[in-house]
């Protein structure tokens, strides 16, 4: 009993200390859904068979009654079984290259914010591949939705274990964050297609989830994560993304590209703070 | 330390090479669970953990955690992972010395390491930690308290009473327990971001917390690379022996220190080759590290996790 009003007390502080901005509101909205989350008390193992789906309420939210199409190809995704570090899960989406998907839509069905991630893929990207890493609070499916140029939803999931990563602190080491936020890092990596380029965009963020408490100063510790990215090359957008709390510390986002613009990487991301971190890559940096 | 004092020490410590067994008054019965004391130096008093996750049968007991007996009074390294286990630390302690206990050293944030911390308070300790130990833990109370829940249970983790130091350590202190002086150091990140060790002079006796793992696998949760950077200066402590926070009660100093040295290497060293091939997190974690798979216990379930942050941290190189 205490426990869950501990997780409703949480809920309320993140509210309260984030920014309403367009992006971060469905989120905030989504974060008093799945009560059976916040139900901490239970081992991860009973709250997986007690709880009951958070998916169809998910749904409805998110797509209202259109049609999600399950069993295409058109999207997979890839976890871990068993998470290795609940804090740090890899997740890959495949996209098929012969669709013209415009948008997918990463869920996490038992966080408190269970939209990890909304991307936007411009027209022409060519991107095949995207992989991020994000917390995981509990065992969950996570759902992956893509929405074609035509306007039809296609949906894919996958079954994660772990527990705890939402409400474990950020970082491992705060001094060293705090001076290292907002550095950029862009790594280019051979493929062994031709025509598909791959590469990685790292930025140094706490991406805090607002779910501590400091016994020091028995205040929540404030949300404080990447709310929008947008990844370029040539001048051209490549994606943009949405993001929430569930990407974890240090975002990293992986992808593989058809577009054949030359010229530089640029990158822009913005924070819930209105930090605005921005860089170009020279063309041959890895 | 006079020359009386010492003799008194070495009398004690033949007549007490021992193993204090406890009629279980704090620690529920189960079966031979006494409670394990040995005095490792004339003074120096370990009590090993086991080699195990925190669990409801072992009530979180599974760091080494110790005393050093001064002239006028006492300070115990790290208060266990859980009240009844610092309670039963106490009462082996009040066995073997009735001075006050003028000081609780916190090693560094781990629950195993401070979930006792109020015990000892009680008893009239000052609590000293890392100066980042107030953040570090403070940041980390309620997560402890849930996900610790989960393994040694509700009720255990309930009792505890997250209990931060009353005095910090930026870079070293000296503690005086009368005519005997122990040096307390605090370390950049390596384990955590707030580790700090225990000299005693008297004895060459390092109270290392987890800066020094043995037979259980090390654990990182600070810096792979602050750890390995800081190994040769740990090393330099002129200490004869060591207490490391999981595995023997006492070992050799430095030789104690370097199978975990070889198994960050190892990791760095993976990881490294890993990141410049360009292999993704998912997959890099998958091997990295496994040929030292046999040397460890707990291998399997701390490995991936060591290679996961070891992984985040080292491709920003
Ligand atoms: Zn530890």
């Amino acid at each position: 009993m205490a426990y869950s009003m501990t997780g409703a007390r949480r809920v309320r502080a993140l509210a309260s200390r984030t920014t309403l901005a367009a992006g971060t509101a469905l989120l905030l909205a989504l974060s008093f859904a799945p009560a059976g989350s916040l139900a901490v008390a239970a081992s991860p193992e009973q709250q997986a068979s007690e709880a009951e789906s958070a998916w169809p309420g998910l749904r409805a939210d998110l797509f209202g009654d259109r049609e999600l199409i399950e069993g295409s190809d058109l999207i997979a995704i890839e976890a871990p079984a068993r998470a290795t570090d609940p804090a740090v899960v890899p997740v890959k989406l495949k996209l098929d290259p012969s669709q013209e998907i415009r948008k997918v839509t990463l869920v996490i069905d038992e966080n408190p914010a269970p939209v990890a991630a909304t991307f936007d893929i411009a027209e022409g990207a060519g991107i095949t591949e995207l992989s991020t890493r994000v917390r995981v609070n509990a065992y969950t499916d996570v759902h992956a939705v893509a929405e074609t140029a035509d306007g039809k939803l296609y949906v894919t999931k996958t079954f994660v274990k772990a527990a705890g990563g939402c409400a474990a602190p950020a970082a491992k080491d705060p001094e060293v964050a705090a001076r290292e936020m907002g550095k950029m890092k862009m790594r280019q990596f051979e493929t062994e297609t031709g025509g598909t380029q791959e590469a990685q965009l790292m930025i140094r963020h706490p991406n805090n989830s607002g779910l501590q408490k400091d016994q020091v100063t028995l205040l929540y510790i404030p949300a404080h994560f990447i709310t929008e990215l947008e990844v370029a090359k040539g001048g051209e957008r490549l994606f943009s993304m949405s993001g929430g709390i569930s990407i974890s510390e240090d975002p990293s986002f992986r992808f593989r590209y058809g577009s054949d613009a030359g010229g530089a990487f640029h990158a822009k991301a913005t924070d819930t703070e209105g930090n605005v971190f921005e860089k170009s890559f020279g063309g041959s940096q890895s | 330390m006079t020359r009386r004092d010492l003799m008194k020490y070495i009398a004690a410590f033949f007549k007490t090479l021992f193993i204090v067994a406890f009629a279980a008054s704090t620690m529920p019965a189960k079966g031979s669970d006494a409670f394990n004391l040995e005095e490792i130096a004339p003074g120096v008093f370990v009590h090993q953990g086991r080699i195990a996750e925190m669990s409801r049968a072992n009530q979180g007991d599974i760091a080494n955690i110790g005393f050093v007996v001064g002239e006028e009074a006492v300070a115990m390294v790290d208060s266990g992972g859980s009240v009844p286990v610092g309670e039963a630390a106490l009462a082996a302690l009040r066995q073997v010395t009735d001075k006050p206990v003028r000081y609780l050293i916190n090693t560094h944030m781990h629950p195993d390491h401070v979930f006792g911390n109020q015990v000892f308070k009680e008893a009239g300790a000052t609590v000293v930690g890392h100066r980042r130990l107030p953040a570090a833990l403070g940041a980390r109370a309620d997560f402890y308290k849930t996900s610790i829940g989960n393994q040694i249970g509700p009720e255990l983790a309930g009792a505890v009473d997250i209990t931060l130091p009353d005095e910090t350590v930026a870079d070293e202190m000296r503690i005086d327990l009368g005519g005997r002086e122990l040096v307390i150091k605090a370390w950049q990140t390596a384990h955590t971001d707030n580790d700090v060790t225990v000299f005693d002079p008297a004895t060459k006796t390092l109270f290392a917390g987890d800066l020094v793992f043995m037979e259980h696998l090390p654990v990182i949760d600070g810096s792979i690379t602050g750890w390995l950077d800081q190994t040769a200066e740990l090393e330099a402590i002129p200490a004869e022996r060591v207490v490391p926070g999981h595995g023997p009660v006492s070992a050799p100093w430095p030789e104690a220190i370097e199978p975990q040295t070889t198994y960050l290497e190892t990791l760095a060293a993976d990881l490294r080759a890993a990141i410049a091939d360009g292999v993704p997190l998912a997959d890099a974690v998958e091997t990295a590290g496994q040929s030292e798979s046999g040397k460890w216990q707990l291998f399997d379930f701390y490995n991936g996790r060591n290679a996961t942050a070891a992984f985040a941290e080292l491709e920003w190189e």
